[in-house]
């Protein structure tokens, strides 16, 4: 099965700017990615080469197998664009209508009923546009976008309109879309998010992609930390197979251990140290 | 078929915007206004010195010249106001980009906003010649020497239009699109009339000037080819004074007016196309 996303070498400029230099980056289908970067970093122009809104300057992606922007790499996505707006005059469940037609989805009212009580907008299909929040746009513009079952999901900035309980929402959709094995391209500001959700993380500055691996490998182990009667210290360079003899050896030596816990960096100590002075 | 959707759910949106509501409005207003002003044209000229001059025809023609001018510029300024922002414009507000993400060509997205556009001013400048005309009829107690051809001409050119704002929507933000296509058909109408003062005071430069203008902005051309054709069969006297009037003195334009205006939308629209195809979103 080829991966759900393929880049080779991609790369776009603006003119005198460059958006995206030579980014190589790979998905596996049903794979969860988060896309960091601080702003300006080509986040977004990734994504919308992609889905074919933007044309590459050079390089190659591919959406399972087809060339990006193609009818039938288009035909494997679902985009959630960062700016997007639904005609107000039209209901939910008429959006998704619109874009089954669109889709050419065969899912016909199950497809509408299952997508909207997935973003928790099961009572909302009769509601124009006009009438919702901007967090239920949010939600309805998941479910457009996971219309037609699509292999590659592209979102942007999804939670940027919600509040807690809408990103607690989304994060179970997205955990929920995994056992469906649709692959997430996640392209989000929130950290703990990504942190919580995504199998890997690809991280862009200035347009090159300057990390890219799962959680474990993006962040490194600062010490232990070791609770005593004498109170709460970080010993460094301790890894998990010597918490045992360093828990023996402050025993044996009259310390008395209340807890232990092996401290990693966060992704936003990783984030900040591999983007460094970018940040906006 | 996705191009025919698109323009089903484009011609939805139009019925919905107040824009519409508004030229509905000023529609019936003219109308109203188009009667009243031929009751009374007809009533306060009945005793016009007759004889060498056929005062039914320069009366017709001139008042219903002006009911033409009417609804070329009113189907213009609707056919503007569907399409000024169907690219950029709606791109800005988020419209588009999930549409554009869709196995969609962007050649049905053009095609199905062209086609919405068509959908609405062709039965709106149609559907006014024929009140307009029965009006006319009715109250003026004359017809047009061709009752079908302005009509045509009038929806062709409107269709024109449409398309031109369609193009101009790909580079331009919305106002300074309606600003550059008002200002274009406000030069094609200069133009055209120049051409008319030309042709009466036997002044060629000008001719030229409005022939040359005539392939270049069609739109004027088949508009003076719709007033045209109100008194093409008239001759003598009766048309020489209609030449001096505001509306009475156009010219057919060119031999394959017809041809290059259909060559002439085929080109805006493959236009659309090739810079719809290379714009970024």
């Amino acid at each position: 099965m080829p991966p759900a996303l393929a880049t080779r070498a991609l790369a776009k400029r603006f003119g005198r700017t460059i958006a995206l230099a030579k980014v190589d980056l790979e998905m596996a289908p049903g794979e969860l990615v988060g896309l960091l970067g601080p702003n300006g970093a080509g986040k977004s122009t990734l994504t919308k080469i992609v889905c074919g809104v933007v044309r590459a300057t050079s390089g190659e992606a591919r959406v399972c197998g087809a060339r990006a922007g193609s009818r039938s790499a288009r035909a494997a996505i679902g985009y959630l664009a960062e700016l997007f707006r639904f005609p107000d005059w039209l209901s939910a469940e008429e959006v998704l209508v619109l874009h089954q037609r669109l889709a050419g989805s065969r899912g016909g009212a199950g497809e509408r009923h299952d997508l909207l009580g997935l973003v928790g907008l099961s009572d909302a299909r009769r509601v124009r546009v006009a009438a919702m929040s901007k967090g239920m746009q949010q939600r309805l513009g998941i479910a457009q976008a996971l219309v037609g079952r699509p292999r590659l999901l592209l979102l942007d900035e999804p939670t940027s309109a919600l509040d807690p309980a809408g990103r607690r929402t989304v994060r179970e959709l997205l955990e929920r879309l995994r056992e469906r094995e649709i692959a997430v391209l996640l392209n989000s500001h929130l950290l703990s998010e990504v942190e919580l959700v995504c199998d890997r993380v690809a991280i862009l500055s200035r347009g090159s992609l300057v990390a890219s691996g799962a959680m474990d490998e993006l962040t490194r182990s600062r010490g232990l930390e070791v609770e005593t009667g004498a109170g709460t210290r970080l010993i460094e360079g301790v890894d998990r197979e010597q918490v045992p003899q360093v828990v023996r050896d402050l025993v044996a030596a009259g310390d008395e251990v209340y807890s232990v816990r092996l401290v990693r960096s966060t992704l936003e100590e990783a984030f900040l140290e591999l983007t460094g002075d970018e940040v906006t | 078929m996705s191009a025919a959707l698109i323009a089903f759910y484009a011609v939805r949106e139009t019925l919905r915007r107040r824009v519409f509501l508004a030229v509905l409005v000023l529609t019936g207003a003219f109308i109203v206004l188009y009667w009243l002003g031929a009751r009374f044209i007809f009533a306060q000229t009945n005793n016009f010195p007759g004889g060498v001059v056929d005062e039914n025809v320069v009366r017709g023609a001139s008042v219903f010249g002006l009911a033409l001018f009417a609804i070329y510029f009113l189907g213009c300024v609707l056919a503007i106001f569907l399409t000024l922002g169907a690219i950029r414009g709606e791109a800005e507000r988020g419209l588009l980009q999930p549409l554009i993400a869709r196995p969609v060509g962007r050649s049905s997205l053009v095609g199905g906003r062209l086609l919405a556009a068509v959908f609405v001013c062709a039965p709106y400048v149609a559907g006014v010649y024929v009140v307009v005309l029965e009006i006319t009829r009715h109250t003026l107690h004359w017809t047009p020497d061709r009752q079908l051809e302005p009509v045509l001409a009038l929806v062709l050119a409107v269709t024109i239009i449409a398309a031109l704002s369609l193009l101009g929507s790909v580079f331009l933000a919305p106002i300074a699109n309606g600003i550059t296509v008002f200002m274009l058909l406000g030069v094609g109408m200069v133009v055209g009339l120049l051409g008319q003062i030309g042709v009466v005071m036997k002044i060629h430069s000008l001719e030229r000037i409005a022939e040359a203008a005539s392939w270049v902005a069609p739109f004027e051309a088949l508009y003076q080819r719709s007033l045209f054709a109100l008194t093409a069969e008239t001759s003598g006297i009766t048309k020489q004074v209609l030449s001096l009037g505001p509306f009475g003195g156009p010219q057919a334009g060119p031999g394959q007016l017809w041809g290059w205006s259909l060559a002439y939308l085929g080109l805006v629209g493959c236009a659309v196309l090739v810079a719809f195809a290379r714009r970024d979103l």
